[in-house]
């Protein structure tokens, strides 16, 4: 399989992050399946960041460690992943930055460029685009119409730049990257990705107040909020966000909001009461090392028994993770219509791999979301907010109603929605909840809640849940084993991923976190997780990573 | 239809003596008259309430209402106005409430200018969790969880939502229901964020009516509209000293209000599928 890999690094300002995309944009119009991860510290100016674009002829969800083209703007870029290089690697770098020339290496005055070009200093980047283009055998044209679609200003200077980038090589080539008949995909984050999906699950509202890695989502809704029609708000806090995305659920707007881990401490009392007062909304979590402030830029799977046991009492969770940029899209417009079907928060949970890194997205694998409806009230008789049913659901209606009211409660309630403190009425209000939990538990056995990738007849599993899909399928998939994985983690849908273990005589569960939460989930439900690879960095596996510590597990 | 069409079946626990009282009695008419009048058509208005003795005045009007958490009265309420404008929304809230858990909500309704309306039930003592402190209550307030007396001042609720860019500050008092009456259709009627600070008498933990029946008048002949007027008539009481207690509007101004400046108050129809697919071509 012909694959490539292309890491670009620089200063936090140097543009690596559009770099990086702009690189993903043209191998991407050479038909190739695209995956971008992306490295940076927690700061605006300065220390050191990159990306690594890799392009394979097949989907794929992972970096390698090794790369074909190390692109550097500065010294430490070269310093740092000199071990990345390999027979045949290419290193371009700014010669008027890097003080200690790299033998064999490309150097070029990427800074006097800018600067003769008349063009800001960050233009470097295009510089070093317009290069590594020529290296890679990728034809001037395209190079033009992906900078003419990607560059806000100064375009003609930018050309300028990449032409003499281009022209600097001289005819020093590395890995060819040649044009492949295959359908151009959009390549796009999981941040955007989520947020396309919560608007095709009908999405009126949007709340949140910035956390990274959920920021991308606030950003790209708020940037699209007129051409879909609907209100973004940023307000004082995240026990705010919560509250407020429950005052628009109770009017019968769709509302959703998003966060990391600590601001998502601050919304238990906002889940609990959209448990207590039947308050349909979607709450995204993505997840980034812990505790407290942990790392803010970087990776982690270590929440989430937090979220699926968050809030005081006991009400339905549903927990949903999803694992690529497809199931991003498509598990964000179910989990809107499971959420206003069970009148439940519900959680989407991601991590900063799935929300921050750039995928080739194919919206035909995507586009199936089962029809889920939210039960409404008929208009029959007096509305009654909390009337009881066979399963738990009541119908749901918004003020203004002639003659009706809509009392929502966060304390245990009648019918009426009026307080109670009756023992019976006490009981039969928890039921109430107790029943929809069932009802939601028998739906998410009839959805497609885990997935089977790898040699479905392998006798040994890789158990994995959320951005490791595409790193353990393939990695898994490669060494001839079996790749489990739950999208739907609670209520757990037990049936289905029986069925997924069929045959299997070990299992082995792959986590970005350090004590193993997917294994403590499963033994909880009667499985067994027989031995972990778990890694807790902060880094997200690569590739190699994994290969190299299945084959020391399964020795 | 008539205030005792307001009732529900729910049985009125709040204590004999109760401030609380007051307010019910006082909203319960409003909404009546500006239902009658075709102001405000019952069906659109929403009461939200926090956690608290005043919270339960949502089990008492047989209004639409989210009956919600300790603090958050103004977010919910925040919510449910972007959501559908055309519905008016009342926060009946404590002071334990609005001023301890819930202060940076307050600020920020004020500073947003949200088209909603914010009565405080501010009886200057936790009643519910029977007698402690609340950050209105005078120093030296000898309660449960300060036995020995409170060390801190109180703060000054109407000069802090003046400095947040409050639109709309009053202060009522449960006895005059005339006069609270007044303020609370003003308050709903205006268009931004409506204050109105109730001093509301908590019979059995602290009974201050004695004190408020000597102190408080009426502002008369004051223009509210005159800021630096409107801030002196407020620092006139500080919620500590002793002194004569005005009551009334203090300050009244139209302002854009959050909320105005999105594309459309009434959401467009769109075809989903092409938007998608649109946003998807900028990817490529």
């Amino acid at each position: 399989m012909m694959e490539c890999s292309v890491l670009v690094g620089g200063r936090a300002g140097d543009g690596i992050t559009e770099a990086g995309m702009i690189i993903a944009r043209l191998i991407n119009k050479l038909g190739y399946c695209l995956y971008q991860y992306l490295d940076y510290p927690s700061l605006i100016r300065g220390g050191h960041n990159f990306a690594i674009v890799r392009a394979a002829e097949t989907k794929i969800g992972a970096h390698r460690d090794g790369v074909d083209y190390l692109l550097a703007l500065n010294q430490e870029t070269i310093d740092l992943h000199r071990w990345r290089l390999r027979e045949g690697s290419v290193v371009i770098y700014d010669s008027d930055e890097v003080k200690s020339p790299f033998e064999g290496g490309v150097g070029l005055p990427f800074k006097t460029i800018a600067e003769e070009a008349k063009a800001p200093r960050i233009a470097r980047n295009v510089g070093i685009i317009g290069a590594f283009a020529g290296a890679a055998g990728i034809e001037e044209e395209i190079v033009e119409e992906v900078l003419r679609k990607e560059i806000p200003k100064s375009l003609e200077e930018n050309l300028v730049i990449a032409r003499r980038g281009r022209q600097g090589i001289e005819g020093r080539v590395g890995k060819q990257i040649e044009r492949r008949s295959y359908p151009c995909c959009p390549v796009i984050t999981g941040n955007e990705l989520i947020g396309l999906g919560l608007l095709r699950g009908g999405l009126d509202a949007y709340v949140s107040y910035p956390m990274t890695p959920s920021s991308g989502i606030l950003h790209f809704l708020a940037k699209v909020a007129d051409e879909f029609s609907i209100k973004v708000v940023h307000p004082e806090n995240e026990i705010a966000v919560i509250l407020m995305a429950e005052g628009f659920a109770y009017a019968g707007k769709k509302a959703a909001v998003g966060t990391s881990g600590g601001g998502f401490c601050l919304m238990n009392e906002g889940m609990s009461l959209a448990g207590m007062a039947e308050i349909p909304l979607v709450v995204v979590v993505s997840q980034r090392p812990g505790p407290s402030t942990g790392v803010p830029t970087y990776t982690a799977q270590s929440d989430l028994h937090f979220v699926m046991n968050a809030g005081q009492g006991e009400f339905p969770h549903l927990v949903i993770a999803p694992g690529d940029a497809e199931e991003s899209f498509r598990w964000s417009a179910t989990i809107m219509a499971l959420a206003w079907k069970y009148q439940i928060p519900a959680i989407l949970l991601s991590d900063k791999t799935l929300s921050e890194t750039a995928y080739s997205f194919d919206i035909e694998e995507a586009r199936e979301v089962p029809e889920i409806r939210p039960v409404l009230w008929d208009g029959g008789g007096d509305y009654m907010r909390y009337a009881p049913s066979e399963d738990g659901i009541s119908p749901l209606a918004f003020p203004p109603l002639t003659g009706q009211v809509v009392k929502a409660n966060s304390y245990a309630h009648l019918e009426s929605g009026i307080t109670t403190e009756d023992p019976g009425d006490i009981s039969s209000c928890q039921t109430k909840l107790l029943k929809k939990e069932e009802a939601l538990r028998r739906e998410v056995e009839e959805l497609p809640s885990v997935g089977v990738y790898g040699d479905g007849g392998s006798t040994t599993a890789l158990l994995c849940w959320g951005s490791n899909k595409g790193v353990c399928s393939e990695v898994g998939g490669g060494l001839g084993l079996r790749v489990v994985h739950p999208l739907i983690l609670n209520p757990f849908p037990i049936n289905r991923f029986r069925e997924a273990l069929q045959g299997v005589d070990e299992t082995i569960s792959v986590e970005t976190n350090s004590t193993g939460q997917l294994g403590r989930l499963i033994r909880y439900h009667g499985f067994e997780a027989d031995r972990s690879i778990l890694k807790y960095d902060g880094r997200p596996f690569s590739v190699d990573d994994l290969e190299k510590r299945l084959k020391e597990a399964l020795r | 239809m008539r205030p005792k069409d307001l009732k529900t079946k729910a049985t009125n626990t709040w204590c004999i003596g109760c401030g609380n009282f007051a307010i019910l009695n006082a909203i319960k008419p409003v909404l009546t008259e500006l239902d009658e009048e075709g102001l405000v058509p019952i069906e659109k208005v929403v009461l939200v309430s926090g956690i608290g003795c005043h919270a339960k005045i949502a089990d008492y009007i047989n209004a639409n209402s989210f009956y919600t958490i300790h603090g958050r009265t103004i977010p919910v309420a925040t919510g449910i106005k972007l959501a559908n404008p055309d519905l008016t929304v009342i926060c009946f809230a404590g002071d334990g409430d609005i001023y301890a858990e819930g202060l940076d909500h307050l600020i920020f309704g004020a500073k947003r200018n949200v088209d909603i309306t914010a009565i405080i039930h501010d009886n200057r003592v936790y009643g519910l969790t029977t007698g402690q402190y609340t950050p209105t209550s005078p120093s030296g307030f000898k309660g449960r969880s300060t036995p020995g007396g409170l060390e801190v001042p109180p703060l000054n609720p109407l000069e802090l939502l003046s400095a947040s860019g409050g639109t709309f500050i009053a202060r009522g008092y449960s006895h005059g229901i005339d006069l609270l009456k007044e303020i609370f259709r003003s308050a709903i009627l205006h268009r931004g964020f409506s204050f109105v600070d109730v001093l509301q008498v908590c019979a059995t933990f602290f009974n201050l009516y004695d004190h408020y029946n000597q102190r408080v008048y009426p502002l008369e002949g004051h223009d509210p509209t005159d800021r630096v007027k409107a801030e002196e008539k407020m620092r006139e009481w500080d919620y500590d000293s002793d002194g004569p207690i005005p009551l009334g509007v203090f300050y009244k101004k139209e302002e854009p209000s959050f909320g105005d400046n999105f594309g459309e108050q009434n959401p467009r129809e769109i075809d989903i599928e092409d938007a998608i697919r649109k946003t998807l071509e900028r990817y490529i």
